[in-house]
Protein backbone atom coordinates (compact mmCIF):
# COMPACT_ATOMS: atom_id res chain seq x y z
CA UNK A 1 0.00 0.00 0.00
CA UNK A 2 1.31 3.30 -1.34
CA UNK A 3 2.12 5.74 1.95
CA UNK A 4 0.03 8.49 0.62
CA UNK A 5 -2.53 9.60 2.80
CA UNK A 6 -6.08 8.56 2.31
CA UNK A 7 -8.22 10.74 0.29
CA UNK A 8 -12.15 11.35 0.61
CA UNK A 9 -14.55 11.81 -2.36
CA UNK A 10 -18.07 12.92 -2.76
CA UNK A 11 -20.68 12.03 -5.48
CA UNK A 12 -21.25 14.61 -6.96
CA UNK A 13 -25.01 14.11 -7.74
CA UNK A 14 -25.93 12.84 -4.04
CA UNK A 15 -23.09 13.91 -1.69
CA UNK A 16 -22.15 10.46 -0.49
CA UNK A 17 -18.83 10.50 0.68
CA UNK A 18 -16.30 7.75 -0.44
CA UNK A 19 -14.08 7.63 2.59
CA UNK A 20 -10.39 5.58 0.85
CA UNK A 21 -9.54 4.84 5.37
CA UNK A 22 -12.80 3.11 5.46
CA UNK A 23 -13.30 1.18 2.23
CA UNK A 24 -16.99 0.09 1.15
CA UNK A 25 -17.61 -3.29 3.47
CA UNK A 26 -20.93 -3.51 2.49
CA UNK A 27 -20.23 -4.02 -1.48
CA UNK A 28 -16.80 -5.76 -0.58
CA UNK A 29 -14.02 -2.72 -1.04
CA UNK A 30 -12.16 -3.21 2.17
CA UNK A 31 -10.47 -0.69 4.39
CA UNK A 32 -7.58 1.57 2.18
CA UNK A 33 -8.63 0.78 -1.04
CA UNK A 34 -8.08 3.91 -3.46
CA UNK A 35 -11.07 5.04 -5.44
CA UNK A 36 -8.94 4.26 -8.84
CA UNK A 37 -8.91 0.52 -7.52
CA UNK A 38 -12.50 0.51 -7.40
CA UNK A 39 -14.18 -1.57 -9.89
CA UNK A 40 -15.73 0.54 -12.73
CA UNK A 41 -18.99 -0.86 -11.76
CA UNK A 42 -19.36 -0.06 -8.58
CA UNK A 43 -22.08 1.99 -7.68
CA UNK A 44 -22.59 4.95 -5.86
CA UNK A 45 -24.54 3.66 -2.25
CA UNK A 46 -27.09 6.05 -2.00
CA UNK A 47 -28.08 7.28 -5.38
CA UNK A 48 -27.54 4.24 -7.88
CA UNK A 49 -25.28 6.42 -10.18
CA UNK A 50 -22.68 4.57 -11.40
CA UNK A 51 -18.69 4.71 -10.58
CA UNK A 52 -18.25 5.70 -14.85
CA UNK A 53 -21.48 7.85 -14.80
CA UNK A 54 -19.99 10.74 -12.18
CA UNK A 55 -17.45 12.21 -11.38
CA UNK A 56 -16.09 11.97 -7.55
CA UNK A 57 -14.48 14.91 -6.47
CA UNK A 58 -11.96 15.39 -4.04
CA UNK A 59 -12.93 16.58 -0.55
CA UNK A 60 -10.15 19.47 1.19
CA UNK B 1 -38.87 9.37 -36.82
CA UNK B 2 -40.06 11.82 -34.28
CA UNK B 3 -37.84 12.50 -31.12
CA UNK B 4 -38.08 11.24 -28.04
CA UNK B 5 -39.07 14.96 -26.26
CA UNK B 6 -37.60 15.48 -22.85
CA UNK B 7 -38.71 18.69 -21.08
CA UNK B 8 -36.58 19.64 -18.25
CA UNK B 9 -32.77 19.22 -18.33
CA UNK B 10 -32.31 19.22 -14.34
CA UNK B 11 -31.31 16.37 -12.62
CA UNK B 12 -34.51 14.34 -13.66
CA UNK B 13 -34.07 14.90 -18.00
CA UNK B 14 -30.40 14.17 -17.98
CA UNK B 15 -30.30 11.32 -15.61
CA UNK B 16 -33.49 10.17 -18.19
CA UNK B 17 -31.47 10.67 -20.73
CA UNK B 18 -27.89 9.81 -19.70
CA UNK B 19 -29.79 6.11 -19.57
CA UNK B 20 -32.19 6.23 -22.24
CA UNK B 21 -28.67 6.00 -23.78
CA UNK B 22 -27.70 3.25 -22.41
CA UNK B 23 -30.34 0.99 -24.33
CA UNK B 24 -31.24 3.21 -27.47
CA UNK B 25 -27.56 4.66 -28.47
CA UNK B 26 -29.40 6.24 -32.21
CA UNK B 27 -33.35 7.01 -31.79
CA UNK B 28 -33.49 10.80 -31.81
CA UNK B 29 -33.63 12.87 -28.77
CA UNK B 30 -34.56 16.10 -27.86
CA UNK B 31 -34.21 18.15 -24.28
CA UNK B 32 -35.69 21.50 -23.99
CA UNK B 33 -35.51 23.62 -21.14
CA UNK B 34 -35.90 27.55 -20.10
CA UNK B 35 -32.63 28.05 -18.82
CA UNK B 36 -29.56 27.34 -20.31
CA UNK B 37 -29.10 23.99 -19.54
CA UNK B 38 -26.21 23.39 -17.68
CA UNK B 39 -25.64 19.94 -15.70
CA UNK B 40 -25.34 20.09 -12.28
CA UNK B 41 -27.25 17.98 -9.55
CA UNK B 42 -29.49 19.98 -7.03
CA UNK B 43 -28.52 18.17 -4.23
CA UNK B 44 -24.98 20.06 -4.39
CA UNK B 45 -26.70 23.20 -3.80
CA UNK B 46 -27.52 23.09 -0.17
CA UNK B 47 -23.57 22.15 0.48
CA UNK B 48 -21.91 24.16 -2.49
CA UNK B 49 -20.56 27.22 -0.12
CA UNK B 50 -16.84 25.45 -0.58
CA UNK B 51 -17.34 25.25 -4.00
CA UNK B 52 -16.30 27.43 -6.71
CA UNK B 53 -18.21 25.76 -8.90
CA UNK B 54 -21.29 23.48 -8.98
CA UNK B 55 -22.40 23.01 -12.66
CA UNK B 56 -19.86 20.44 -14.53
CA UNK B 57 -20.87 20.36 -18.25
CA UNK B 58 -22.78 23.02 -20.46
CA UNK B 59 -25.56 22.38 -22.59
CA UNK B 60 -23.13 21.63 -25.97
CA UNK B 61 -20.97 19.35 -24.14
CA UNK B 62 -23.91 17.27 -22.83
CA UNK B 63 -25.94 17.36 -26.53
CA UNK B 64 -22.79 15.66 -27.72
CA UNK B 65 -22.46 13.42 -24.60
CA UNK B 66 -25.79 12.53 -25.13
CA UNK B 67 -26.14 12.71 -28.73
CA UNK B 68 -29.42 14.85 -28.03
CA UNK B 69 -30.30 18.17 -29.37
CA UNK B 70 -30.94 20.33 -26.66
CA UNK B 71 -33.17 23.30 -26.85
CA UNK B 72 -31.96 26.19 -24.45
CA UNK B 73 -33.55 29.40 -23.38
CA UNK B 74 -36.64 27.62 -24.65
CA UNK B 75 -40.11 27.62 -22.96
CA UNK B 76 -42.78 25.33 -24.00
CA UNK B 77 -46.03 27.27 -23.89
CA UNK B 78 -48.40 24.32 -24.59
CA UNK B 79 -49.22 20.25 -24.76
CA UNK B 80 -51.11 18.59 -27.02
CA UNK B 81 -51.75 15.19 -26.20
CA UNK B 82 -53.60 14.44 -29.16
CA UNK B 83 -51.66 15.81 -32.02
CA UNK B 84 -48.58 14.26 -30.39
CA UNK B 85 -47.33 17.65 -30.49
CA UNK B 86 -46.08 20.61 -27.69
CA UNK B 87 -45.89 24.84 -28.83
CA UNK B 88 -43.25 26.45 -28.03
CA UNK B 89 -45.00 30.00 -29.16
CA UNK B 90 -46.19 29.85 -32.50
CA UNK B 91 -43.55 26.96 -33.32
CA UNK B 92 -45.20 23.40 -33.25
CA UNK B 93 -42.41 20.07 -32.52
CA UNK B 94 -44.03 16.40 -33.22
CA UNK B 95 -43.21 14.16 -30.55
CA UNK B 96 -42.90 10.00 -30.57
CA UNK B 97 -42.51 10.13 -26.65
CA UNK B 98 -43.07 12.82 -24.29
CA UNK B 99 -41.55 13.15 -21.19
CA UNK B 100 -42.20 16.08 -18.66
CA UNK B 101 -39.43 16.76 -16.23
CA UNK B 102 -40.03 19.76 -15.70
CA UNK B 103 -39.43 20.01 -11.52
CA UNK B 104 -41.15 22.22 -9.28
CA UNK B 105 -42.10 25.41 -8.01
CA UNK B 106 -41.45 27.10 -4.97
CA UNK B 107 -43.63 28.28 -2.27
CA UNK B 108 -43.53 31.68 -1.63
CA UNK B 109 -43.37 33.33 0.99
CA UNK B 110 -46.10 36.07 1.94
CA UNK B 111 -44.51 38.89 4.15
CA UNK B 112 -44.79 42.80 4.10
CA UNK B 113 -41.95 45.39 3.78
CA UNK B 114 -40.24 47.38 1.26
CA UNK B 115 -37.41 44.90 1.65
CA UNK B 116 -39.07 42.24 0.55
CA UNK B 117 -37.00 41.70 -2.91
CA UNK B 118 -33.95 40.50 -0.30
CA UNK B 119 -36.01 37.27 -0.30
CA UNK B 120 -34.22 34.60 -1.91
CA UNK B 121 -35.36 30.98 -2.96
CA UNK B 122 -33.10 28.18 -4.41
CA UNK B 123 -34.25 25.96 -6.56
CA UNK B 124 -31.94 25.14 -9.56
CA UNK B 125 -28.73 26.13 -10.46
CA UNK B 126 -29.88 30.13 -11.58
CA UNK B 127 -31.44 30.81 -8.58
CA UNK B 128 -28.71 29.42 -6.26
CA UNK B 129 -26.31 31.73 -8.20
CA UNK B 130 -28.21 34.49 -7.59
CA UNK B 131 -28.90 34.27 -3.85
CA UNK B 132 -24.80 33.13 -3.99
CA UNK B 133 -24.07 36.94 -5.30
CA UNK B 134 -26.47 38.12 -3.36
CA UNK B 135 -24.23 36.83 0.02
CA UNK B 136 -21.22 37.87 -1.45
CA UNK B 137 -19.29 40.12 0.77
CA UNK B 138 -22.27 39.74 3.27
CA UNK B 139 -22.36 38.10 6.97
CA UNK B 140 -25.78 38.14 8.25
CA UNK B 141 -28.62 35.20 6.62
CA UNK B 142 -31.83 34.23 7.85
CA UNK B 143 -33.38 31.25 6.55
CA UNK B 144 -37.45 30.80 6.51
CA UNK B 145 -38.01 27.20 7.02
CA UNK B 146 -36.81 24.33 9.12
CA UNK B 147 -37.38 21.83 6.27
CA UNK B 148 -34.45 19.37 5.12
CA UNK B 149 -33.18 22.24 2.90
CA UNK B 150 -33.48 24.75 5.82
CA UNK B 151 -31.60 22.49 6.94
CA UNK B 152 -28.60 21.81 5.41
CA UNK B 153 -28.37 25.94 4.16
CA UNK B 154 -27.76 26.65 8.20
CA UNK B 155 -25.02 24.22 8.36
CA UNK B 156 -23.61 24.80 4.88
CA UNK B 157 -23.58 28.69 5.28
CA UNK B 158 -22.16 28.73 9.74
CA UNK B 159 -19.69 26.79 8.57
CA UNK B 160 -18.81 29.03 6.14
CA UNK B 161 -18.71 31.87 8.48
CA UNK B 162 -22.19 32.96 7.66
CA UNK B 163 -24.35 34.23 11.19
CA UNK B 164 -27.51 32.49 10.41
CA UNK B 165 -30.85 33.00 11.90
CA UNK B 166 -33.63 30.34 11.12
CA UNK B 167 -36.80 31.53 11.56
CA UNK B 168 -39.87 28.64 11.32
CA UNK B 169 -43.36 28.43 12.20
CA UNK B 170 -42.25 24.88 13.56
CA UNK B 171 -40.45 24.21 16.87
CA UNK B 172 -38.33 21.54 15.77
CA UNK B 173 -36.17 20.94 12.52
CA UNK B 174 -37.82 18.78 9.89
CA UNK B 175 -40.64 17.93 11.81
CA UNK B 176 -41.99 16.34 8.89
CA UNK B 177 -39.37 13.63 8.27
CA UNK B 178 -38.06 13.51 11.98
CA UNK B 179 -39.49 12.67 15.11
CA UNK B 180 -38.63 15.66 17.58
CA UNK B 181 -36.18 13.47 19.82
CA UNK B 182 -33.98 12.76 16.60
CA UNK B 183 -34.58 16.30 15.68
CA UNK B 184 -32.64 17.55 18.78
CA UNK B 185 -29.08 16.40 18.39
CA UNK B 186 -29.12 18.09 15.09
CA UNK B 187 -29.96 21.37 16.53
CA UNK B 188 -27.66 21.48 19.67
CA UNK B 189 -24.58 20.81 16.75
CA UNK B 190 -26.19 23.54 14.57
CA UNK B 191 -26.58 25.58 17.55
CA UNK B 192 -23.28 25.08 18.77
CA UNK B 193 -21.67 26.30 14.97
CA UNK B 194 -23.60 29.59 16.15
CA UNK B 195 -27.13 29.12 14.31
CA UNK B 196 -30.26 31.26 15.69
CA UNK B 197 -33.36 30.34 16.39
CA UNK B 198 -36.90 31.24 16.39
CA UNK B 199 -39.40 28.37 16.72
CA UNK B 200 -43.00 28.54 16.71
CA UNK B 201 -43.14 31.87 14.93
CA UNK B 202 -43.97 33.22 11.67
CA UNK B 203 -41.93 36.51 9.68
CA UNK B 204 -44.44 39.13 9.10
CA UNK B 205 -42.14 41.93 7.66
CA UNK B 206 -38.77 42.40 5.68
CA UNK B 207 -37.78 46.15 5.78
CA UNK B 208 -34.52 47.76 4.74
CA UNK B 209 -32.32 49.64 7.08
CA UNK B 210 -29.44 51.33 6.78
CA UNK B 211 -27.15 48.45 7.36
CA UNK B 212 -29.32 45.74 6.34
CA UNK B 213 -32.72 44.53 6.40
CA UNK B 214 -34.93 44.51 10.06
CA UNK B 215 -37.06 41.69 9.92
CA UNK B 216 -40.43 42.08 11.94
CA UNK B 217 -41.59 38.95 13.52
CA UNK B 218 -45.09 37.51 14.75
CA UNK B 219 -44.38 38.40 18.46
CA UNK B 220 -42.92 41.99 17.31
CA UNK B 221 -39.12 40.21 17.83
CA UNK B 222 -36.74 42.23 15.48
CA UNK B 223 -34.46 40.19 13.93
CA UNK B 224 -31.30 42.26 11.75
CA UNK B 225 -29.61 40.29 8.87
CA UNK B 226 -28.38 41.51 5.28
CA UNK B 227 -30.25 38.40 3.13
CA UNK B 228 -33.08 36.21 3.66
CA UNK B 229 -33.14 32.96 2.33
CA UNK B 230 -36.84 31.32 1.91
CA UNK B 231 -36.58 27.24 2.25
CA UNK B 232 -40.37 26.80 2.88
CA UNK B 233 -40.92 24.33 0.46
CA UNK B 234 -41.44 23.60 -2.94
CA UNK B 235 -44.94 21.91 -4.52
CA UNK B 236 -45.39 20.03 -8.31
CA UNK B 237 -44.92 22.54 -11.36
CA UNK B 238 -48.39 21.49 -12.59
CA UNK B 239 -50.25 24.20 -14.91
CA UNK B 240 -48.92 23.67 -18.00
CA UNK B 241 -50.19 19.63 -17.66
CA UNK B 242 -53.77 20.52 -16.00
CA UNK B 243 -53.68 22.75 -19.39
CA UNK B 244 -53.24 19.76 -21.52
CA UNK B 245 -55.72 18.05 -19.76
CA UNK B 246 -53.99 15.49 -17.77
CA UNK B 247 -54.54 13.87 -14.66
CA UNK B 248 -53.45 16.01 -11.74
CA UNK B 249 -53.36 15.52 -8.18
CA UNK B 250 -50.94 17.07 -6.15
CA UNK B 251 -48.53 16.48 -8.81
CA UNK B 252 -48.76 14.80 -12.45
CA UNK B 253 -49.97 11.22 -11.86
CA UNK B 254 -48.60 8.30 -13.49
CA UNK B 255 -48.72 4.38 -12.94
CA UNK B 256 -45.76 2.12 -12.30
CA UNK B 257 -44.88 2.69 -15.73
CA UNK B 258 -44.72 5.93 -15.01
CA UNK B 259 -47.45 6.88 -17.71
CA UNK B 260 -49.78 9.69 -17.41
CA UNK B 261 -53.47 9.59 -18.32
CA UNK B 262 -52.54 10.48 -21.62
CA UNK B 263 -50.75 7.76 -24.24
CA UNK B 264 -46.97 8.15 -24.97
CA UNK B 265 -46.68 11.48 -21.96
CA UNK B 266 -44.74 10.15 -19.34
CA UNK B 267 -43.46 12.04 -16.14
CA UNK B 268 -40.83 11.96 -13.61
CA UNK B 269 -39.11 13.84 -10.72
CA UNK B 270 -40.28 16.72 -8.82
CA UNK B 271 -43.28 17.33 -11.05
CA UNK B 272 -44.58 14.00 -11.00
CA UNK B 273 -47.35 12.30 -8.62
CA UNK B 274 -46.09 8.17 -8.76
CA UNK B 275 -48.78 5.41 -8.04
CA UNK B 276 -50.38 8.56 -5.32
CA UNK B 277 -46.48 9.42 -3.66
CA UNK B 278 -44.86 12.94 -4.67
CA UNK B 279 -41.08 12.03 -3.44
CA UNK B 280 -39.00 14.53 -3.51
CA UNK B 281 -35.51 13.43 -2.79
CA UNK B 282 -33.34 12.07 -5.45
CA UNK B 283 -33.47 9.00 -4.74
CA UNK B 284 -36.55 7.58 -6.29
CA UNK B 285 -35.77 10.14 -9.05
CA UNK B 286 -32.43 7.64 -9.83
CA UNK B 287 -35.09 4.25 -9.35
CA UNK B 288 -37.72 6.29 -11.56
CA UNK B 289 -34.78 7.52 -14.33
CA UNK B 290 -33.52 3.55 -14.78
CA UNK B 291 -36.96 2.21 -15.41
CA UNK B 292 -38.51 4.81 -17.07
CA UNK B 293 -35.29 4.53 -20.03
CA UNK B 294 -35.88 0.98 -20.48
CA UNK B 295 -39.46 1.16 -20.68
CA UNK B 296 -39.21 4.11 -23.68
CA UNK B 297 -36.62 2.38 -25.20
CA UNK B 298 -38.81 -1.00 -26.09
CA UNK B 299 -39.05 -2.50 -22.54
CA UNK B 300 -41.81 -2.09 -20.63
CA UNK B 301 -40.53 -1.99 -16.80
CA UNK B 302 -42.50 -1.49 -13.41
CA UNK B 303 -41.04 0.58 -10.87
CA UNK B 304 -40.03 -0.97 -8.22
CA UNK B 305 -39.02 1.01 -4.98
CA UNK B 306 -36.62 -0.52 -2.70
CA UNK B 307 -36.13 1.35 0.97
CA UNK B 308 -35.18 5.19 -0.08
CA UNK B 309 -33.48 6.82 2.79
CA UNK B 310 -33.06 10.06 2.91
CA UNK B 311 -29.49 11.67 3.62
CA UNK B 312 -29.24 15.40 5.22
CA UNK B 313 -26.21 16.73 3.91
CA UNK B 314 -25.49 18.26 7.59
CA UNK B 315 -21.64 17.24 8.36
CA UNK B 316 -21.82 18.84 11.91
CA UNK B 317 -24.70 16.06 12.95
CA UNK B 318 -25.13 13.88 10.33
CA UNK B 319 -28.64 12.65 9.69
CA UNK B 320 -30.55 9.93 7.76
CA UNK B 321 -34.19 8.78 7.16
CA UNK B 322 -36.19 6.67 5.88
CA UNK B 323 -39.47 7.43 7.08
CA UNK B 324 -42.66 4.85 7.59
CA UNK B 325 -45.21 5.26 4.77
CA UNK B 326 -47.65 7.45 5.00
CA UNK B 327 -50.35 6.48 8.38
CA UNK B 328 -48.62 3.72 9.35
CA UNK B 329 -49.43 2.59 12.88
CA UNK B 330 -46.33 2.23 15.51
CA UNK B 331 -44.07 3.73 17.53
CA UNK B 332 -40.26 5.54 17.70
CA UNK B 333 -38.02 3.35 20.02
CA UNK B 334 -34.93 5.60 20.36
CA UNK B 335 -31.81 4.46 21.57
CA UNK B 336 -28.53 5.70 22.22
CA UNK B 337 -27.53 9.03 23.66
CA UNK B 338 -26.17 12.56 23.38
CA UNK B 339 -25.69 13.11 19.33
CA UNK B 340 -25.57 9.78 18.27
CA UNK B 341 -29.26 8.45 18.49
CA UNK B 342 -31.09 5.40 16.44
CA UNK B 343 -34.40 5.17 15.97
CA UNK B 344 -36.57 2.90 14.91
CA UNK B 345 -40.40 2.82 13.28
CA UNK B 346 -41.56 -0.40 14.61
CA UNK B 347 -45.07 -2.08 14.20
CA UNK B 348 -45.58 -5.20 16.12
CA UNK B 349 -41.78 -6.23 15.53
CA UNK B 350 -41.42 -5.03 12.47
CA UNK B 351 -39.83 -2.61 11.22
CA UNK B 352 -40.97 0.21 9.27
CA UNK B 353 -39.07 2.96 8.99
CA UNK B 354 -36.04 4.37 11.01
CA UNK B 355 -34.21 7.81 11.48
CA UNK B 356 -30.23 8.12 12.70
CA UNK B 357 -28.13 9.77 13.57
CA UNK B 358 -24.20 10.58 14.20
CA UNK B 359 -22.34 7.74 14.43
CA UNK B 360 -25.49 5.66 13.78
CA UNK B 361 -25.50 6.90 10.33
CA UNK B 362 -23.94 3.99 8.84
CA UNK B 363 -26.40 1.40 10.32
CA UNK B 364 -28.58 2.69 7.27
CA UNK B 365 -27.37 -0.28 5.09
CA UNK B 366 -27.92 -3.01 7.48
CA UNK B 367 -31.57 -1.85 8.26
CA UNK B 368 -32.62 -0.90 4.94
CA UNK B 369 -31.78 -4.82 4.25
CA UNK B 370 -34.17 -5.33 7.44
CA UNK B 371 -36.62 -2.88 5.60
CA UNK B 372 -36.52 -5.11 3.00
CA UNK B 373 -37.35 -7.91 4.55
CA UNK B 374 -39.30 -7.23 6.89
Amino acid sequence: MSMEAFRKWQCTVCGFVYDEADGWPDDDIPPGTRWEDISEDWVCPDCGVSKQDFEMILLE
Amino acid sequence: MEPLIIIGTGLAGYTLAKEFRKHDPHSPLTLITADDGRYYSKPMLSIGMSRKQIDSADANEMAEQLNASILTNTRVTAIDPQHHLIKIGRDELRYRQLVLAWGADVFQLEVEGDGIEEIYSVNNLQTYEVFRKAISGKKRVAIVGSGLVGCEFANDLAASEHHVEMISQSHTLMPKLLPPDVAAPLQVCLQALGVHFHFGIGLAEVNRTDGGLELVLNSGKLVHVDVVLSAIGIKPHISMALEAGLTVNEGIQVNHLLETSEPDVFALGDCAEVDGHVLLYVAPLMACAKTLARTLAGHPTPLRYGPMPVGVKTPICPVVVCPPPKGSLGQWQIHGEGLDLRACFVQEEKLLGYALTGQYVKEKYALNKKLSTS
